[in-house]
């Protein structure tokens, strides 16, 4: 009796024997990483197959399980919305447990990796459960399983200063949001059945509920804020780019691919499944949120030197991204629009699934840099092409995707999102006909800086010469690493090739939730073309694109080799100045000047050049000093004020300690006093 | 039967734009001749340049790697590719639909991506200068691009270029204010694409001042050849597109044999002009600084902005 749901329960029981194993085995830490390592890859195997099938056959099943607090079981359901996220985690999970059986190894000699082996499952198996959940207390518990796990990943590093920060901020800003749901949570279960019982809160009592318009709102905005603080929707990102830099990698390709997802998941459960009818302002207020967080985000990113700091506030941008796609499909559902409501969220969800690939990809490429070389800072790379050249052709696949370059998978993502973006004519709205095109003009903006952060990336950090002042042994990571990259990258491609085929078995995702059918026009024309609304409105092939130009650049290049001329191979051009250095190459603080410069009136910039003088004349400078620091504008005015009146607050409250049994009998004895004046 | 017809008529347009391309820049570069008063070297020049540099050998940097020689080879498909994409002469292309104007414009970025790559691949400052400064502009003109081409594309309810083309194409000789608007950005960003003065100058090799020639400087042989070749593809593509989105009269419809003669002598016609146009402009200004062309570039979406406004309030 196979069934999604035995597999999907079998890949629990898998990471509950990896747990098992682990005190076992933590003898042999080679061991230990293996079997673990392949452990999870299974489970992640099991639930990407459970996820693909319940999303195909479009199943729809709840169970109860025997597990939970005394007279409120646990649920579970397998819906296909649950099913394309099962299919994204499973995915990017098995991909990163084949890779981290090589990465971990780096760790052996310098720490023990046993807690990096627990706290992973344990990532692993919170995030599947928070998928699976349909009830209120289990998503919470799962919720809390995957922040806690999280945590301590980050923490892996904890004698590093910036490790414990980043993680404390994680867990400041994880915890508010899950107030925030929890609330929301509450709201609609009392909305569903009074706030007395305790029925209301399993999602299916939710979603037979009807909410007061106000309470409607209330419960959304909450839970928007709750799953916002976990995506890193700006401004509510601070924590990301400082949590996922310092975990080890394959745990940041996890929380920056898959871990931000079950935020996007959690908004569209709760507005699509749970509250099903919102006015059309809701749409647009995720849509303007997208938008920040896509355009701040990449600026953001293209100003850092730090490779993991660069790609974790590219994440920002592409939650940015997704949630413009959301936001466009809630604009439409709550004008009755269904098909373009489809449009609007296929593009949403399959940029979720793109940027989990592209993204998984990328940060797997940075641990191999950063396995290599030891050094997260590009200004101390260079030249790894030579070195490395698996990582940099697979890192260079992850970049081209990332960048919206046709016949990759980011440009179907973003195509689709503009196409919904020109097809907001429809609205009966001429404001909402006139300001959303300029939202599409900034999400244009967004891909060009993408593409320009990315060349950065990848120029300064594997193109030109080795920078650092010091060239240690680099070497070609082992076969385990290029697997799992290469997996990522071969999927990257196939998701840019093969849109239709996806978007035929997405289907019944969208059709669940707004009732919108698209596989069938977007299908029109047979697998080799995309045609979203019909094919005079749009058209797009991958596979003829990927053929033209391997067509026509291997015609030329026969041609011109037939003649075989030689190459000669020369030293640079150096103007005749003899003298050149690795360290007159541009820098990736160089790269970034000019926009820093044209946009530098969204960033904190503090640039100061200190020069030491010749004693001879003063034209003659000996040597000089640059220093730069970017920081966003959001940490002074949102947050500083909020810590600084906590520490405020918590040195008043100190004064009530004073460290003599006394004083605090005399505290027990006034509460008790007080109680019972007022509670008599 | 019509089927064989439309792959003869793709065949004979690519042959059409690897041929034209040249003349086309041999004509820019003696319609500036004359403006500037000097003796020009005649139209086909640039065959006998990239005739020159096809057999000249090859002299890599000792540090390139597969990136900067892939580059080339590269930059050339994608400009071949999209010379497929757009309706040139007729708009019965079978390959249109495999791309519409958002994956031209993609495509367009992928060539910019992958030479500006090769700009940092070999180490020197010039190359990462270069790579810097195009990647600046670009994604400041990438947006006022998607405008102006939304402006179309919402006249025309369609990004497919033959669905536009023939649309307006169909439309009556009115002045419509909003593609006015339109046309007067997609031309600001032409010449920032093409790499033209005020943007860049084609022509320097001045240190400071280059853009795209920054990126290539260290090319040779049939490399540089081969770039060249595709630059001036590029800029008779974006002639193309303006010639196709704004002024399409006169393209041969689908099935129509004997209308295309007369549509390349309209083509002509019309190339001409343009060109002309471009060096009035080239000649008539000087190159700004580099931090004078985002207000340049900004101007450009403020148009295709307003052009998207004008079709929402007057038409």
């Amino acid at each position: 009796m196979i069934s999604p749901f035995t597999l999907t329960t079998a890949a629990l029981f898998v990471i509950l024997l990896a747990l098992i194993m682990v005190p076992l085995l933590s003898r042999s830490q080679r061991l230990l990483i293996v079997s673990v390592f392949s452990l999870t890859a299974v489970a992640s195997l099991l639930t990407l197959t459970a996820g693909i099938w319940t999303v195909w056959d479009g199943i729809t099943e709840s169970y109860i399980i025997l597990l939970g607090l005394p007279d409120l079981p646990f649920h579970m359901r397998l819906d296909p919305l649950s099913g394309f996220f099962l299919t994204v985690i499973g995915a990017l999970g098995f991909m990163v447990s084949v890779y981290s059986i090589g990465y971990v190894k780096g760790f052996i000699g310098h720490r023990p990796v046993t807690s990096l082996a627990v706290f992973y499952s344990l990532f692993l198996a919170g995030m599947f459960m928070v998928i699976l959940a349909d009830d209120a207390f289990f998503f919470l518990i799962s919720w809390e399983v995957m922040a806690a796990a999280s945590y301590f990943l980050v923490m892996f590093e904890d004698e590093k200063t910036e490790n414990r920060r980043a993680a404390f901020l994680y867990l400041v800003v994880a915890h508010i949001g899950a107030i925030a749901i929890l609330l929301s949570f509450g709201l609609m279960a009392g909305s569903a059945t009074g706030f007395e019982g305790f029925n209301g809160y399993t999602f299916d009592a939710m979603r037979h509920a009807t909410f007061p318009p106000h309470w409607a709102a209330v419960a959304f905005f909450l839970a928007f804020f709750g799953f916002a603080a976990k995506a890193g929707v700006i401004p509510l990102h601070v924590w990301l780019p400082e949590a996922h830099p310092v975990a080890p990698s394959n745990v940041s390709a996890l929380m920056s691919g898959i871990m931000l997802k079950t935020a996007i998941y959690g908004i569209v459960r709760v507005t699509f499944d749970l509250i099903r009818d919102f006015p059309w302002w809701w749409g647009a207020v995720v849509l303007i949120f997208g938008l920040a967080s896509a355009l701040l985000g990449i600026l953001y990113a293209l100003q850092q030197q730090d490779l993991k700091k660069l790609l974790a506030y590219s994440s920002v941008e592409n939650i940015g991204i997704i949630l413009i796609g959301i936001g466009l499909s809630m604009t439409f559902a709550a004008f009755h629009n269904p098909v373009l409501s489809a449009l609007a969220l296929t593009a949403g969800l399959y940029h979720t699934l793109n940027h989990a690939m592209f993204k998984g990809l990328l940060f797997m490429g940075a641990g191999a840099v950063l396995h290599a070389t030891h050094e997260r800072n590009m200004e101390e790379t260079g030249g790894l092409i030579h070195r490395m050249p698996w990582t940099s052709a697979l890192f260079l696949i992850g970049c081209l995707s990332i960048s919206a370059l046709p016949p990759f998978n980011g440009f179907v993502s973003e195509w689709l999102t503009f196409q919904a973006f020109l097809l907001s004519t429809a609205l009966p709205s001429t404001l909402l006909n006139l300001l959303i095109p300029l939202g599409a003009a900034l999400l244009a903006l967004a891909a060009a800086l993408a593409a320009m952060c990315f060349v950065k990336a990848f120029g300064v950090t594997f193109l030109g010469q080795w920078r650092g002042h010091h060239r240690p042994h680099i070497h070609e990571v082992d076969w385990s690493m290029r697997t799992g990259m290469g997996m990522a990258a071969l999927a990257c491609l196939c998701l840019g090739i093969f849109p239709t085929v996806m978007i035929n078995w997405m289907d019944a995702v969208s059709v669940m939730l707004v009732r919108g059918k698209l596989a069938e026009s977007a299908g029109a024309f047979g697998w080799l073309w995309l045609t979203p609304i019909s094919h005079e409105r749009a058209s797009y092939s991958g596979p003829i694109v990927l053929l033209g130009i391997v067509g026509v650049v291997s015609l030329v290049f026969l041609l011109l080799h037939a003649r075989r001329r030689t190459i000669h191979r020369g030293p640079l051009w150096d103007c005749g100045f003899e003298k050149i250095t690795p360290r007159m190459q541009y820098t990736a603080t160089a790269f970034s000047m000019p926009i820093r410069r044209v946009l530098g009136f969204l960033f904190h910039v503090r640039e100061r050049q200190e020069a030491k003088r010749h004693l001879v004349h003063k034209a003659f400078i000996e040597r000089l000093r640059y220093s730069l620091r970017v920081r966003d504008h959001l940490w002074d005015w949102l947050y500083q004020p909020v810590a600084d009146i906590s520490f405020w607050v918590a040195r008043r409250v100190g004064r009530l300690q004073q460290g003599r049994i006394q004083v605090y009998l005399i505290y027990s004895f006034a509460t008790i006093i007080l109680l019972l004046v007022l509670l008599r | 039967m019509s089927e064989i017809l439309s792959y003869l008529l793709e065949g004979l347009q690519i042959l059409l734009l690897l041929s034209a391309a040249p003349v086309f820049t041999g004509w820019v570069r003696t319609v500036r001749c004359w403006a500037q008063g000097r003796t020009t070297a005649g139209i086909f020049q640039p065959y006998r340049d990239l005739m020159k540099l096809f057999h000249k050998d090859i002299v890599l940097a000792e540090n390139a790697s597969w990136i900067f020689r892939f580059t080339p080879y590269l930059v050339f498909g994608a400009a071949v590719l999209a010379g497929a994409i757009i309706p040139i002469l007729s708009v019965d292309l079978p390959l249109s639909t495999t791309a519409d104007v958002i994956a031209l414009v993609a495509l367009f970025a992928m060539s910019r991506f992958f030479t500006a790559l090769a700009g940092m691949d070999i180490g020197t400052a010039f190359g990462g200068m270069g790579s810097s400064r195009e990647m600046t502009i670009a994604s400041l003109a990438e947006p006022a691009m998607l405008m102006a081409v939304f402006t179309v594309s919402l006249a025309s309810k369609s990004t497919s270029l033959s669905q536009m083309v023939q649309v307006i194409g169909h439309g009556q000789l009115i002045l419509r204010p909003s593609l006015a608007f339109a046309l007067l950005a997609f031309v600001l960003i032409t010449l920032a694409e093409t790499g033209r003065v005020p943007v860049d100058n084609p022509v320097t090799h001045l240190e400071l001042t280059m853009i795209h020639e920054g990126m290539v400087l260290e090319y040779s042989g049939r490399h540089l050849a081969l770039i060249e070749w595709a630059g001036m593809m590029k800029l008779f593509l974006f002639a193309v597109l303006g010639i196709a989105s704004f002024f399409p009269w006169g393209i041969a419809e689908a099935g129509n044999l004997i209308a295309l003669p007369l549509a390349l002598l309209l083509l002509i016609a019309k190339l001409a002009l343009a060109g002309a146009g471009l060096v009035l402009i080239e000649t008539g200004l000087a190159k700004m600084r580099l931090f004078r062309v985002p207000e340049f570039l900004g101007s450009a979406f403020l148009f295709a902005t307003l052009g998207m406004l004008s079709y929402f309030m007057l038409e």
